[in-house]
């Protein structure tokens, strides 16, 4: 039986010491979950990756809920997922009070200046990658720009685009089956 | 009630979220920004910054940042701010936590339905024009400078494609933040 004080302190480590989002945590739980405490084997770990991949949500969020379910049921994933996203709101909240109190600050201004553009490219960057991964070809690149130009141009909420694409998904998976 | 919309706002954010951080952080621009403006574009950026610049799950930390300086705005003071972050944060994993519950407890049958999988291969191609939509909802004027001959102006432009470029080199995000803030003071404190 995993105890729970381990497992707290796996996730917590995980959650802490990741800089750069959920895909930089998976090496990371890998190392922890299946070398060190072998709580998982390896195949498990990696359906579990594709499960937390393919479910909505947070990514690292869903890896703590899938694997402390697994270990030790519902008080299993809440100890995992509290671990998990305890010192990143921490640190959250603290920046977030500073960052008021020091916002007019000039040199944090000018710090702010030139870190702008840079969020937007980074949120940018994996527009491209994420094209790749996701086999998008020339039958199909219609869909994300149409999608892009309705919620940019339109003001479409994202979640209506979402859900007509599930029910697309679902006719689709029908008509692929006659 | 900015409570109840914040709760009911994230709930919906987390249960739509396919793909990841990226994915959430563009729900979440759509929803604070365009639909209800609790926070302006620039505010937003500059907790995107933060977000990617601090450890932990990116969509937490957004959500987290996002949740306090929404709460901030409608008036109310730190103490109810912080509220607003924890409230965020617990509303937006909330339903993906339980989903993922199910599903693992009812695992084998639904990894190889023809449903599910011809849903998630159109989700994951839809996904790429969401985040591509937060990008181009971002590049603002608040963000990027007036775009007439001015130094900031030119420098964001500047950055964004070094970034832009050394991201896809998969170059750490922490490092070319740090960077960029480091060019910042620099360009905007000397000159």
């Amino acid at each position: 039986m995993v105890k729970y004080c381990d497992l707290f302190w796996s996730f917590f480590k995980i959650g802490t010491f990741t800089l750069g989002g959920g895909y930089a945590m998976i090496p990371l739980m890998e190392q922890e979950l299946v070398d060190r405490h072998r709580w998982l084997s390896q195949e498990d770990f990696l359906d579990q990756v594709a499960l937390s991949q393919s479910m909505p949500g947070v990514l690292a969020v869903n890896m703590a809920t899938g694997v402390g379910y697994r270990l030790r049921g519902f008080r299993g994933a809440a100890v995992a997922i509290v671990a998990n996203v305890m010192m990143p709101i921490i640190f959250i909240i603290t920046l977030a009070i500073l960052y008021q109190f020091f916002k007019t600050n000039p040199l944090v201004e000018h710090f702010f200046m030139g870190v702008r553009p840079a969020a937007v490219a980074l949120i940018a960057a994996p527009v491209f990658k994420l094209a790749q991964s996701a086999g998008i070809s020339w039958k199909t690149v219609w869909i994300p720009v149409v999608s892009a130009l309705l919620i940019w141009l339109l003001g479409v909420n994202p979640v209506y685009v979402i859900l007509v694409a599930i029910a697309l998904g679902i006719l689709w998976a029908k008509i692929g089956k006659r | 009630m900015i409570f109840l919309q914040l709760f009911w706002t994230f709930l919906k954010i987390g249960l739509f979220t396919f793909g990841g951080g990226a994915a959430m952080v563009a729900l979440i621009q759509n929803e604070v920004t365009v639909h209800h403006h609790w926070l302006t574009t620039q505010e937003y950026t500059d907790i995107l910054a933060v977000s990617q610049m601090t450890p932990g799950p990116i969509g937490i930390n957004t959500a987290t940042y996002t949740g306090y300086t929404a709460v901030l705005n409608a008036g109310y003071g730190h103490g109810l701010a912080i509220v607003g972050s924890l409230l965020a944060s617990f509303a937006v994993i909330l339903l993906p936590v339980l989903l993922m519950i199910c599903v693992v407890r009812f695992l084998q049958r639904y990894r190889s339905n023809h449903y599910v999988n011809s849903v998630f291969q159109l989700l994951r191609i839809v996904v790429v024009g969401i985040i591509a939509a937060a990008a181009l909802q971002l590049a603002t004027v608040e963000s990027f400078g007036q775009p007439a001959v001015s130094l900031h102006f030119i420098a964001s432009i500047v950055i964004f494609v070094l970034v832009f470029v050394l991201s896809m080199r998969k170059q750490s995000p922490i490092w070319l933040m740090l960077g960029s803030g480091l060019a910042g003071l620099l360009l905007y404190g000397l000159v």
